[in-house]
Order: structure tokens, then C-alpha cells, then sequence
């Protein structure tokens, strides 16, 4: 069937509320429909192979398939991190390790804390993740089935990391299959930890993952979310992250896409206390006919914020990749710095790059800009190795990875940063 | 601070301006049937004497029209234009074919000259140079053109564009509509319909047009809109630069204007066309004012032709303009430098468009914006290489200045590439002017409202400078008049 909400026999019923907001969801996604390119925030990116007849809701039992080895950004000499693993978009407990977790913390399927969780669930879920005008939200509420939960109590600085794995697999005979998970992560305040998540495929075979995460970050609480998607490049991931900062707070993200036939982050941060803090930046590599949107709205609700984004992205063969980063800054959102940038690498001549920053500014006393490149490699740059002796693939080479370790260089977990070279390295080199 | 409160009642003192250009003459004008339809289009058809091509061709526009919806993407708020609500053909009354200006309605004459078009220049000045050409516009149809032997003496033609339907029709009938067609877009559509005057110049092969050619817009009579048409075609190797200004007497009725300008540059061609727009804005509450709804194109058709627009906005209570380049030939080159500033309850959604399709194209934009008030000033534009324009190289600066803390200004570029060696540089800034600024200026003695008057004119040199002199000198004033001081 099309990607839809009206197949929800795979819901387990819950408490009245959960119902409710089930039920408001899929009544959202009817009014809605999947966007089309003829909305604005949808112009470059189509998902019309969503509406082919013949997508099916992963079923529970497509998730006891055996993953394979699962991925860590923590080397073996390390302190292992807490780790979630989903299959099909479903929590597997026997995969995943929360063990030794500190007093108040709270790491665990969404369904499963339900029952322990219901209250402070119930005052999150859904408040930030706008089902009555994001389509996907209302497609994702409306069919909201598994998810992760993570609460981290006031002051809790956490040091080993948590890791999120999302792993997509499936036989070669199944329908593509389709999933909604859902993260809500609740930082108390003054709270430190360090997210990450990884998105891959076991197969090569066809899947749709609809990703929504809500994160509420405290006053003073420091979160840093890393997120590589390395999924095959058949499938589809739709990921909407909706982030609200209390006073103080500060948010540093990442996001490395490598993966996917189409891909779109679509980032939606509220710098919703003085003095909150915003970074977000990323890379993409893309080839083949692979489609990678990524959409960023940074909202300056309140004074003294400050955002910065960098992203870089790498297109070749047909590739095609859209940026569309918006800065808004409200009315009294006053001495509000805003800074973004955006940088692609066109690598053949069939690749195509949409990007559209955009600046919305309410307010007279701020510092923003944003700047946009397009281009090749630098002809001078690649002469100069050139009169070095090095030849020409590795001179381009070499000159791509300077291109994004700038980018990843800002990741300020070392071992993220190492962890997410090595797997831009692994685009570069092939094979 | 001093400083401060000096601002503030600057602020006031601006705020309190009234326009200068606040008047109306009295002409008795032959107007149109209130409303719009078939027969409308007809009669403006009929009354222009134009052939059966052209009738065919509005009444196509005017259909297809119909079948439109109004354009609400524009960051602009207004309430609906009801389009049956305003007449559509006024024509002051004039003698069949004025043969000098001494045939000319004296109170037409006598509104030229409180606005300071100096038509009897040429008599006056006699011996001296002519140095800009003036096809004066009132009120939809041109009541007297100036220096045409001297232009005639060089093979350039430079007429209303209803005088070159009759007497160069084929020209007309290639070019027309051949950069915008009827069917562009909702407002040129409308244009193309009821289209009543506006300019035509050809500039034949290798001619360099020995002066700036200039035409004053001027809008008249009570809930008449404006639907200009202009028409520019340089023939190979030819250069000129056109002038646009406008000005239009105070009203509280917001009154429409559409027009359309279309540029066609052959092999290795230059056109330069630069308007200085200083319509009624409407009140210190946002209450009148023009709505301005403009589709302006250039095509660089040719191998190495260039279109540079430059625009300084500074009126219009509602400003939807996009001033574009299609870059086709080989080598084109398109520029556009706009300086659009917003007072009180203006809004401005203004940008361009740069189409690479052709090698080596290139393309630069630069585009300031200046909201004070409760304006809301907006920078739209696209940068587009197609697979075809290897080699293609645009850079686009964009930067906002903010003059109090009601104001908006936004920035929406749109960048789209489709090939590997195209190199294209977007940079946008906001900034407002700082207090030490200020206090530098006013430590060496300058007043606030001269201060503010040096750093607004200093943030739009860039632009101002492409404007050719007999412009620049009023849009300096104008950036002045409109903002000087009005910092806080």
C-alpha cells in the first residue's frame, strides 16, 4: 500500500492520551498528505515513490531478524557507551546495554517506560514535533509504535556516551517496509551528556524509515548529538529533529549523511531561553542517484542567542543534494548572533545542488549572515600538488578530504570526530 | 545618551515628512468604463488604433488572465485588489498629434515642471549639448518627445510604444512579448491586456546611443492603475542606457500599477537601465500609497551582451519586483545593484533572477535593504546555471540594515546548479548602524541627521555609484530624505 496512516494494526492500544494523540495524528496526516514539491519547504525534494502502491508497516515480528554486528563510534579500550538497539524500528532489549546507568537517569524503549514513565512522557511527546502542519510528524504520531526514551536528571553530567542504533534489514522477497520511530530525550538542567546516533541497513533491500525526535534541553543543559545515516542506497530516511533550549542551554549537532536513495534531515532548533547556544553542522557525500536534503530552521525566540552552522557537502555522478537553512530571529530576540554557511563540491556534470539559505530578521540589534559556495575543486590548489609530483585522483582526493575535515573538525567529542573522519575517509576510498 | 534622544526626535522629524511630490493636477481625462473585461480591452485597443495582431494578442492575454490566480509567495500583506473596482484607460486631452510643445496642455506642462523635468530644456539651453532625452509619461500616454531628430539622425528609435506599433509594427510584433510572455506570470498577464503606454527603443547595429535616455512614469488621475509597457532592443555591437524615474501625486486609495519592461541584447550589446522609484508610499499608518507590481526581464541574447539594472526603491506602499537577466548567449554578462529602502508600513519583496544558459556566462548581484518603521524589507532571487553554462560564475552580496526594532528584513536566494564548473558565491549580512558609528560622526561635529545620512549613502555606495549622473544625484538625496537620523 502507499505510505500511509490508515493501516494501524500493529499499534498496541495504550493510555487515553497516547490514543489521542494517535488519533489526531492520523487525522492531521489525512488532511495533510505527503508533501509534494508544490509546497515551498518540498520544492527540490518529490517523495512520490512514497505514494507507489506497495509499501507495508514492518511488522513486529520483522524485527527478531538477526542485525549483524552493530556499530560503535567507542573504541575497545574505552568505557563501552549505553546503547539502544532498534530493528525494523523496533527496540531489541537483548541487543542493547544500559547497564550501570547513574541514580535518575532514564534510558529505555518507548513502549516499555511507558509504564513507568507515563506522566513525564505524556507532558513531552508531541509538544514539540508539529503533527497539525509537518506531515511526516502527523505520519509518525499517527503510527507512533516504538521509540527510545532518554531523561537525563538537573546536573547529571554523563560521561559515557549514549549510542542509538537504527538498523533496517529484511528477505528479498518482502515488500519495502516502512517504520516510525520516535526519540524524545529530556535534559534536566545543567545536565551534560553525549548523544549519537547511527542509521544503517543490513541489506541491500528497500526500506522507509520516518524518524521524529523531540529534544528538550533545560536551562544550562549541554547536549551534543551526533548522527550518522550509512543506510543502503535504496532506502529512504525521513528524519524531522524538533529541539527547544532553555536559558543557558547550549546544542551541538552533527549530522553525516552518506547513505540512502533519498534522504532528508529536516532540524527545527528554538533557542528558547537568553544566552542559548546553537551549533549545527554537517557533511554529506553523495554519488550515484542518491537524493540528500537537508533542511535547518533555527528559531531566535529570545535575546543573546547565538547559532552557527557550517555544512559541506560532496555530490557526484547524479547525485543531487538541497540545503535549505533558515535563520529566523523574532521580534525582541535582540543581540542575537546568527551564522551559517553552506559549501558544496560539485565532482561531475550530471550532479545538481539546490540550496537556499534564507535569513528572517525582526529585530535591529543582531549580527547575522549567511554565505553559500558552489563550485569545483580549485583548479590552482590541484595544480599546485600537481607540480609536487602527486597525481591527479590523489591530488582530487586529498583535496575532497581537506574540503570536509573541515567540517568534521568541529565535532568537539574526539572520538566522535575520529570515528566520523574514518567514515568519510570510507566514502572517499571505495572498496 | 544624547545621542539617543536626538535620534528620536529625528525619528519624528522624518516620520512627520510629508511627500514632497503631493499633488494633483487638474486634467479632464477621457477615461475607460470603470471595471475590467473583453470589451475594455477593446476599447483600449480601439482608442490606440491598433492593429487586429494586437487586439487578438490582449484579448488572448486577458483570457488566460482569467484562468490565473493572484501570486501570494511574496512576504507582502495587503488586502485583496478587487480589479473590477478600477478604471484601466484614462488619457489626458490633448490635439490630435501635438506638433511642438506650444500645443501641449499648459497645466500638463506646468506639473512637469513643479516636478522638475525640464522639457523646455533644450529651447532654453540653446547651443548646449543635449545630454538626456525625456519620453515624459502622463497618465498612460506620451505627450511629447524630445530630441528625436538628433536620435532619428543615428537611425535610433525611441517613441511611445504605441507610436512604434503604427509606424514600426514589425519590430513590435517580433519583439513583443518575447522575453515576457503574455502568459508569464499573473501581473505581466494583466499587463499585456490592458497595456496602455510606455517606451519602445531600438538601437541599430553599432550605434552607441549619444545620450541617456530617460522617461518620467507619473501617475494621474483618481483609482486609475498604471500598466506601462516598455520595450528595448540593442542590436548587435549597439550600447545605451536607459533611465526610469517616478513620482506620483498624494491619494489615500491605494492605487495599481503593473508594469512591464522587456530588454533584448543581440551580439556583444550593452544595455544599462536604471530606475530611481520614489512613488507615494502611503502615510506615516500605513494608509494609501501605490502597489507596485513590475516584471522586468532581460534577455542577452546575443554572443557577449550585457544587461546591468540598478534600481533605488524607495516609494511604493507595495513593491513586487524582480528585475532579471537571461544569460543565453555565449560569454553574456547580467547585473543588477538595487538599493530598496522601507519606512513606516512599506513592504518590499524585490530580487532578480539570473538565468545561466549560455558558456562562460557570469552574473553579480548586489543587493541592499533598508527597513526602518514597521516596513518589512525582503531580498527574493534566484541564481540558476543550467547544465549547458560551463564555465558560469556569479556572486551575490546581500546586506540589510536595520533602523529600529519594529522593522524586518529578510533574505530568500534561491541557488540552483546543474553543472560542475559553475562557481557561485552567495554572501548576505544584517547588520544595524551602531552607536559608535554614530558617536564617531557626531564627535567630529556632524549632526545626527547628517551622520546617519553618511553611513546609509556610504552602505549603498556600491549601488549608487552604477547609477549615471544625472541619477545619482537624486537617489543620494532620496537615501537621505528618507532615513536620515532615524537612528536610535
Amino acid at each position: 500500500m502507499t505510505l500511509n496512516a490508515e493501516d494501524h494494526s500493529h499499534l498496541t492500544p495504550g493510555p487515553p492520551w497516547l490514543e489521542a494523540l494517535r488519533t489526531e495524528g492520523r487525522c492531521h496526516f489525512a488532511q495533510l498528505g505527503l508533501p509534494t514539491p508544490r509546497q515551498e519547504a518540498w520544492r527540490f525534494t518529490n517523495l512520490a515513490p512514497l505514494t507507489q502502491p506497495r509499501w507495508q508497516i514492518a511488522p513486529p515480528a520483522s524485527a527478531a531478524l538477526n542485525p549483524g554486528p552493530l556499530p560503535s563510534v567507542v573504541p575497545a579500550d574505552h568505557p563501552p557507551s549505553y546503547r539502544l538497539v532498534f530493528v525494523n524500528g523496533y527496540w531489541r532489549p537483548d541487543l542493547s546495554s544500559t547497564s550501570g546507568m547513574p541514580n535518575g537517569m532514564v534510558l529505555t524503549g518507548l513502549a516499555a517506560a511507558l509504564i513507568d514513565h507515563a506522566d513525564l512522557i505524556e507532558a513531552h511527546l508531541g509538544r514539540l514535533a508539529r503533527a497539525d502542519t509537518q506531515a511526516l510528524v502527523a505520519l509518525n504520531t499517527g503510527l507512533l509504535a516504538s521509540g527510545a526514551l532518554l531523561v537525563l536528571p538537573p546536573g547529571l553530567m554523563l560521561e559515557r556516551p549514549v549510542e542509538v542504533v537504527m538498523i533496517g534489514t529484511g528477505g528479498e522477497s518482502d515488500p519495502p517496509l516502512a517504520w516510525h520511530p520516535r526519540l524524545l530525550v529530556v535534559a534536566g538542567a545543567g545536565s551534560r551528556a553525549t548523544l549519537i546516533e547511527h542509521h544503517l541497513s543490513q541489506t541491500h533491500h528497500q526500506n522507509c524509515a520516518n524518524l521524529v525526535t523531540e529534544l528538550f534541553l533545560g536551562a544550562g543543559a549541554q547536549m551534543r548529538h551526533y548522527k550518522t545515516q550509512r543506510e543502503n542506497p535504496a532506502s529512504f530516511h525521513l528524519a524531522t529533529t524538533s529541539g527547544r533550549l532553555d536559558r543557558d542551554a547550549s546544542y551541538e549537532g552533527f549530522l553525516l549523511t552518506t547513505g540512502g536513495r533519498l534522504s532528508r534531515n529536516e532540524v527545527r532548533l528554538v533557542l528558547d531561553g537568553p544566552g542559548a547556544t546553537a551549533t549545527l553542522n554537517g557533511a554529506y557525500l553523495v554519488r550515484g542517484q542518491q537524493h540528500c536534503d537537508t533542511t535547518t530552521l533555527i528559531d531566535h525566540a529570545t535575546p543573546g542567542g547565538t547559532s552557527s552552522q557550517l555544512f559541506k557537502g560532496v555530490l557526484d555522478d547524479e547525485a543531487w543534494a538541497v540545503f535549505q537553512g533558515r535563520v529566523l530571529v523574532r521580534p525582541g530576540a535582540q543581540r542575537t548572533d546568527g551564522q551559517q554557511l553552506h559549501r558544496a563540491l560539485l565532482l561531475s556534470d550530471r550532479a545538481r545542488i539546490d540550496a537556499k539559505p534564507e535569513l528572517e530578521i525582526h529585530a535591529d540589534d543582531v549580527k547575522c549572515g549567511h554565505g553559500a559556495t558552489v563550485g569545483d575543486l580549485d583548479d590552482d590548489a590541484l595544480f599546485y600538488l600537481r607540480a609536487r609530483g602527486i597525481d591527479r585522483d590523489a591530488a582530487r582526493s586529498l583535496l575532497i578530504a581537506a574540503f570536509i575535515t573541515e567540517t568534521i573538525a568541529r565535532i568537539t567529542d574526539p572520538v566522535v570526530a575520529a570515528a566520523f573522519e574514518s567514515l568519510a575517509d570510507g566514502w572517499l576510498t571505495p572498496g | 545618551m544624547t545621542a539617543v534622544s536626538d535620534s528620536m526626535d529625528q525619528v519624528k522629524t522624518i516620520t512627520d515628512q510629508k511627500y514632497k511630490y503631493g499633488f494633483v493636477t487638474e486634467i479632464e481625462a477621457e477615461t475607460a468604463p470603470k471595471g475590467l473585461n473583453e470589451d475594455v480591452v477593446r476599447f483600449i485597443s480601439a482608442r490606440k488604433a491598433e492593429p487586429e495582431w494586437l487586439l487578438e494578442w490582449r484579448l488572448q492575454a486577458y483570457r488566460h488572465w482569467l484562468t490565473m490566480v493572484e501570486p501570494t509567495w511574496a512576504k507582502l500583506s495587503y488586502p485583496p485588489i478587487d480589479y473590477q473596482d478600477a478604471f484601466y484607460y484614462s488619457a489626458p486631452k490633448t490635439k490630435a498629434g501635438p506638433k511642438s510643445l506650444d500645443e501641449v496642455d499648459p497645466e500638463l506642462l506646468r506639473t512637469y515642471e513643479k516636478l522638475g523635468i525640464p522639457l523646455k530644456e533644450q529651447e532654453l539651453l540653446a547651443g548646449v549639448e543635449p545630454r538626456i532625452a525625456v519620453d515624459a509619461v502622463f497618465d498612460s500616454v506620451s505627450v511629447a518627445t524630445t530630441f528625436k531628430a538628433k536620435l532619428e539622425e543615428k537611425g535610433i528609435i525611441f517613441c511611445p510604444i504605441s507610436e512604434a506599433v503604427a509606424k514600426h509594427p514589425d519590430l513590435v510584433r517580433r519583439y513583443l512579448g518575447s522575453v515576457v510572455p503574455y502568459s508569464d506570470n499573473f501581473f505581466a498577464t494583466l499587463n499585456s491586456a490592458v497595456f496602455t503606454d510606455g517606451s519602445f527603443v531600438y538601437i541599430p547595429k553599432g550605434v552607441r546611443c549619444p545620450m541617456e535616455l530617460s522617461t518620467y512614469f507619473r501617475i494621474n488621475a483618481a483609482n486609475t492603475g498604471q500598466f506601462e509597457r516598455t520595450l528595448i532592443i540593442a542590436d548587435d555591437d549597439s550600447t545605451v542606457s536607459y533611465l526610469e524615474g517616478c513620482t506620483a501625486p498624494k491619494r489615500d486609495e491605494n492605487q495599481l500599477h503593473a508594469a512591464v519592461v522587456e530588454l533584448v541584447a543581440l551580439d556583444r550589446a550593452q544595455i544599462k537601465y536604471s530606475t530611481v522609484q520614489n512613488w507615494y508610499p502611503g502615510d506615516e499608518n500605513g494608509l494609501g500609497g501605490i502597489y507596485n507590481f513590475v516584471t522586468k526581464r532581460g534577455a542577452c541574447r546575443g554572443v557577449a551582451s550585457k544587461i546591468s539594472w540598478t534600481q533605488v526603491e524607495t516609494g511604493s506602499a507595495i513593491t513586487w519586483k524582480y528585475p532579471s537577466c537571461i544569460l543565453q548567449g555565449d560569454d553574456s554578462v547580467g547585473e543588477f545593484y538595487s538599493v530598496a529602502i522601507t519606512n513606516h508600513h512599506q513592504q518590499a519583496d524585490t530580487g532578480t533572477k539570473m538565468i545561466h544558459i549560455g558558456r562562460n556566462t557570469r552574473s553579480t548581484i548586489v543587493a541592499k535593504g533598508i527597513s526602518a518603521g514597521q516596513a518589512q524589507s525582503t531580498y527574493r532571487g534566484q541564481v540558476k546555471i543550467l547544465p549547458k553554462a560551463v564555465g558560469a560564475r556569479n556572486h551575490t552580496q546581500c546586506d540589510s540594515l536595520l533602523i529600529g526594532d519594529r522593522c524586518g528584513a529578510h533574505t530568500v536566494p534561491y541557488i540552483e546548479s546543474r553543472n560542475r564548473t559553475a562557481r557561485i558565491e552567495h554572501e548576505a549580512t544584517t547588520a544595524k548602524i551602531s552607536e559608535d558609528q554614530l558617536f564617531y560622526c557626531r564627535q567630529r561635529g556632524l549632526s545626527a541627521e547628517d551622520a546617519v545620512s553618511l553611513i546609509v549613502n556610504g552602505f549603498c555606495k556600491e549601488v549608487l555609484k552604477e547609477l549615471p549622473m544625472e541619477f545619482a544625484v537624486e537617489a543620494q538625496k532620496l537615501v537621505g530624505i528618507s532615513l536620515e537620523g532615524s537612528v536610535g
